[in-house]
């Protein structure tokens, strides 16, 4: 037992050591909560740089004022492996290192497991990534991305209603609650707007190979394929579908941003859509400076998280200065009227839920570029 | 008073080990991180110490621990959510979770203790799996992929007592049944099944009996996880947990109860502690993970055991 | 007919991912016999193969011959560090200890390439391009062509060279009895460290295949792979070279169809209740070798 003695005591020195530090300026501190190991790695080492880089903006334009004080804002990340067991710890630990809102966590099940402590605690938590709906089911909890029922009906009403598709096969990853949650969304619309499921096959997470599930649908009169899924499942499932001769259209949802940067072919996803709030490629003013920003800062091209971490923490900024005070509480109640000006929406507002209020879009890939669908 | 002298030493560790965590938690002197991990650490040492009756005591590598855990805690989380109060339901809770799990431990140890060595290892590590995907498939009861949620925060550090009580229970059962007849029936058989079964000792008894008694102990951490984390996934119960449960008690040097509990304790803070190391604090448990594995059986380690065992000799001279 | 196309089209599919299975249980199936250890971090080998390919291939821009050579010795290489310095001072340890050694390794290995290469997926572009064939309506990749007949080839090679050469005799010898083969004057750290060289030659191969069938490049990408080879060994029963070859086909088609014609949800667990019921009608394995109990 000496040896908890020894632990605690070296844990609180450390925490002595943290909090001093944070106290020296005025410092905003925001806790970001994500994978940075671990299989999602790449979906919180991006949500990290994002909010990096909308930092480094921020602080270079002097920072965010709140009546007579500015503040310095600064990020303080712990890795959760997206994992439900070692958010809590995350968070924690973000909480003795002074934080003042919560950034995460990046994946549902992770932030699931810290709501009802933050709840408790009182603090504002904004998820740029969380999409289930358990995410955001306390007060104090916000969400940037869509909501997996969201996506899932826009793309199901734009398939039958605008593309005028009827029978649409679906790939889903059953062990995914992004995944299935859209496909639950996106089967219930179609049926509802008079289309037809013809397949609907399901894969688990880690899955390499398609070829059982796209042989199926083959055998399907289906006319396109919905695939809700993670842009590295997509690279798997359009380059099997490719080698098995298979033709049909490709639709996804957000996850799918990225898709470029790892198929070796661009050919194999050309012209597939998928919605997304962010597109890297447009000529827009804002989205250049973000994302020539980032990429001279880490050698890679912002996907959507990295983007909805942008605005996460542009949001922290309007809801300070919508505040007028850095207390949580009074941050909460500022929330709903604040609209930001961001990367994934312009303008980003909040409703009573705590969901963001922005137009889902469409995006498609046009010899081998993202752009938006007219 | 010899004897009773080191159960005497025990009894003031765990009552000052319950004191200590008492009083830090309620004069504020821990920080919130190490608070969150007071439920996780007896949780551990309790699948730690229940896997140790199997791998330690009967010699039987078991890669499946993770799953009698899941069903612990999914049933438990049944009846956490079912709107008792906290008095009734977590004690039943517990109770119903170890009961569930000793039932799947008795229907999968019948054909899994037919086998031996790696096999055994490979049809537990199967099963686990197996039950994986059944709770994945089964998501009208557990919420499949996306979880069973909105279980109620029970065994949080403010019901700090009632966990620790029951891993004391299981401490001391596990510590008990190993110095029993029936203790000493499960060693045998790990020593020399064929030996032990010439002389009359029920191997296959002896090993469904271990086997249930480990699950049932799962089956009540699986319960504490559910009501400290608050959703539970399938993929959180896959062969990576049950490694990790098994990493505690080979580290804790396999069948050594104090082992296992003190390996459970370092492993569950450790990490945390590396939290600093960001990137590199999985590499350095790797590297912790292999060096202590290469030291337990180094010549330096034989000769440091043989050393105090002199010294020991010396002193009752 | 449609129902008879579709159900060759999924056995293709089955033999497409079982032949990679196969190729990498061959692998664990080789250190088993010889010596006597599951090593976890086989798998991970194969990820250390497919980043070594890449290295050379896309990074360094050798000539593809060379770099598959360079990428088999890279392996090997790293398989007898891993034996040195890992497993050897086990040798006597109880087999548990080896067994957490190695998961050890494997963790190692996957968080040393996840920081020298980043979590995100690199993709990386077959170097084996064959054309797919069209027999009878159905459409074979190029690929799936290959590895079949690497890994028959392996498999032959090594059922040669384990019966016909000085150092397989010297392999048998230690997988029989260690202290009489070093009584008979066998080097039994030398001919481990050979095994293990050979099986990760196997895991390079396998890792170079695998990554020109799926193009992408993650940490993480042996461990899947890696556990159901494992479960392929053991089906076909481990130490059986034959056997790890028939594992694997036969697992790949057991995944297969279950996806396609029972649940995707419950592939898993069908292939491992397969493993489950065919260990305890034959435990040592469909082709394995049932040893006598000694006392």
């Amino acid at each position: 037992m000496k040896r908890t003695a020894k632990v605690i005591s070296m844990a609180l020195a450390a925490t002595m050591v943290f909090s001093t530090s944070a106290m020296a300026a005025e410092t905003f501190i925001i806790g970001g909560i994500g994978p940075t190991t671990g299989a999602a790695a790449s979906y919180g080492t991006s949500v990290k740089q994002g909010a990096e880089i909308a930092i480094a903006e921020i602080n270079g334009a002097g920072g965010v004022t709140v009546g007579d004080t500015t503040y310095e804002l600064a990020l303080e990340w712990a890795d959760d492996e997206a994992s439900e067991d070692k958010a809590p710890q995350a968070y924690n630990t973000v909480m003795d290192a002074g934080a003042n809102a919560i950034m995460g966590c990046v994946t549902s099940g992770a932030c699931i497991a810290i709501t009802s402590q933050t709840y408790q605690d009182g603090i504002l938590q904004i998820t740029p990534s969380g999409s289930a709906e358990g995410c955001i089911e306390n007060d104090n909890a916000f969400r940037i991305c869509f909501s997996d029922p969201e996506q899932g009906v826009a793309m199901a009403d734009y398939m039958v209603e605008t593309m005028g598709i009827s029978k649409i096969a679906v790939i889903y990853n059953v062990a995914d609650e992004y995944s299935s949650g859209i496909q639950e969304a996106f089967e219930a619309e179609v049926a509802a707007k008079g289309g037809e499921i013809v397949a609907s096959e399901a894969f688990q997470t880690n899955d390499v190979d398609f070829n059982a599930q796209l042989t199926s649908i083959k055998n399907t009169d289906a006319e396109a394929i919905y695939v809700p899924a993670y842009y590295q499942d997509a690279t798997y499932i359009t380059k099997q579908a490719g080698e098995l001769g298979m033709s049909l259209p490709f639709y996804g949802s957000d996850g799918w941003d990225g898709v470029l940067g790892t198929v070796t072919d661009a050919s194999t996803v050309e012209g597939v859509i998928f919605t997304s709030p962010f597109c890297a490629s447009v000529e827009d003013e804002k989205v250049v400076a973000f994302v020539s920003a980032y990429e001279e800062a880490y050698g890679a091209t912002p996907d959507q998280f990295a983007a909805d971490a942008y605005d996460c923490v542009y949001t922290f900024k309007a809801a300070m200065e919508q505040a007028g005070s850095i207390e949580s509480e009074d941050m909460i109640a500022a929330m709903p009227e604040i609209s930001v000006s961001g990367q994934t929406g312009d303008p980003i507002t909040f409703d009573a839920a705590g969901a963001a209020v922005k137009d889902v879009k469409f995006v498609t890939i046009k010899d081998g570029a993202y752009t938006f669908v007219e | 008073m010899k004897k009773y002298g080191k159960q005497i030493l025990y009894m003031v560790i765990a009552v000052g080990a319950y004191a200590a965590v008492m009083l830090l938690v309620n004069m504020g002197l821990l920080s919130r991180q190490m608070t969150s991990l007071i439920i996780p650490v007896c949780m551990n040492i309790i699948l730690a110490v229940s896997l140790c009756l199997v791998v330690g005591f009967l010699g039987e590598l078991s890669l499946g621990h993770a799953a009698f855990m899941s069903i612990g805690a999914y049933s438990g989380a049944l009846v956490l959510k079912s709107g008792l109060p906290v008095v009734v339901s977590l004690p039943l809770a517990v109770l119903v979770g170890g009961c569930c799990a000793a039932v799947l431990g008795f229907v999968v140890g019948i054909p899994v203790l037919r086998l031996k060595g790696d096999y055994l290892a490979i049809v537990t590590l199967a099963f686990g799996e197996i039950i994986k995907s059944v709770f994945n498939a089964a998501t009208p009861i557990t919420g499949g992929a996306g979880g069973m949620k909105k279980i109620p925060a029970v065994t949080t550090y403010k019901n700090f007592t009632f966990v620790y009580i029951l891993m004391l229970l299981v401490i001391l059962l596990v510590s008990y049944l190993v110095n029993s007849r029936h203790g000493r029936a499960i060693c045998a058989i790990r020593d020399n099944y064929i030996a032990a079964e010439t002389i009359g000792i029920k191997v296959s008894r002896f090993k469904t009996m271990a086997f249930v008694i480990s699950a049932f102990m799962a089956g009540m951490g699986g319960v504490i996880y559910a009501g400290n984390i608050g959703i539970l996934k399938p993929v959180n119960f896959d062969y990576n947990t049950s490694i990790e449960i098994l990493v505690m008690v080979v580290l804790g040097g396999m069948g050594n109860i104090t082992g296992s509990i003190i390996a459970a304790l370092l492993l569950t803070v450790l990490p945390e502690m590396l939290r600093g190391l960001s990137n590199y604090r999985m590499l350095v448990y790797a590297v912790v993970l292999i060096a202590m594995m290469l030291f337990n059986n180094s010549p330096m380690k034989r000769i440091l055991v043989e050393k105090k065992n002199m010294r020991q000799a010396a002193k009752i001279q | 007919m449609a129902l008879i196309t579709s159900i060759l089209e999924q056995l293709l599919n089955g033999l497409r991912i079982g032949s990679v299975y196969a190729l990498i249980a061959l692998g664990y199936t080789m250190v088993y016999g010889i010596a006597k250890m599951i090593n976890f971090a086989h798998g991970d080998i194969i990820m250390v193969g497919a980043y070594a390919l890449y290295v050379y291939v896309s990074l360094l821009k050798l000539p593809p011959v060379l770099a598959v050579i360079l990428t088999i010795i890279t392996c090997s290489v790293i398989g007898i560090t891993i034996e040195k310095v890992a497993y050897k001072p086990l040798r006597k340890a109880q087999p548990l200890a080896v067994l957490i050694t190695a998961i050890g390794v494997s963790y190692l290995l996957q968080n040393l390439s996840l920081l020298i290469f980043k979590a995100t997926p690199i993709p990386f572009g077959s170097i084996i391009k064959v054309p797919s064939v069209k027999l009878a309506g159905l459409n074979i990749s190029g690929l799936t062509i290959v590895t079949l007949v690497v890994t028959v080839a392996v498999m032959v090679g090594l059922t040669l060279f384990i019966n016909r050469t000085r150092m397989g005799h010297a392999m048998l010898a230690v997988s029989e009895d260690k202290g009489a083969a070093e009584l008979m004057g066998i080097n039994v750290n030398r001919t481990i460290s050979v095994t293990f060289a050979i099986g990760s030659a196997l895991a390079a191969v396998a890792g170079i295949l695998y990554i020109s069938q799926y193009e992408t490049l993650l940490p993480t990408l042996g461990a899947l792979p890696g556990i159901k080879a494992f479960v392929a060994a053991v089906l076909g029963g481990i130490g059986s070279i034959p056997g790890a070859m028939f594992g694997g086909i036969i697992l790949g088609i057991i995944e297969s169809m279950s996806k396609a014609y029972i649940s995707t949800q419950l592939s898993d667990a069908i292939v491992f209740s397969v493993l489950v019921v065919v260990l305890l009608v034959k435990p040592s394995g469909i082709l394995g070798k049932l040893k006598a109990e000694k006392v």
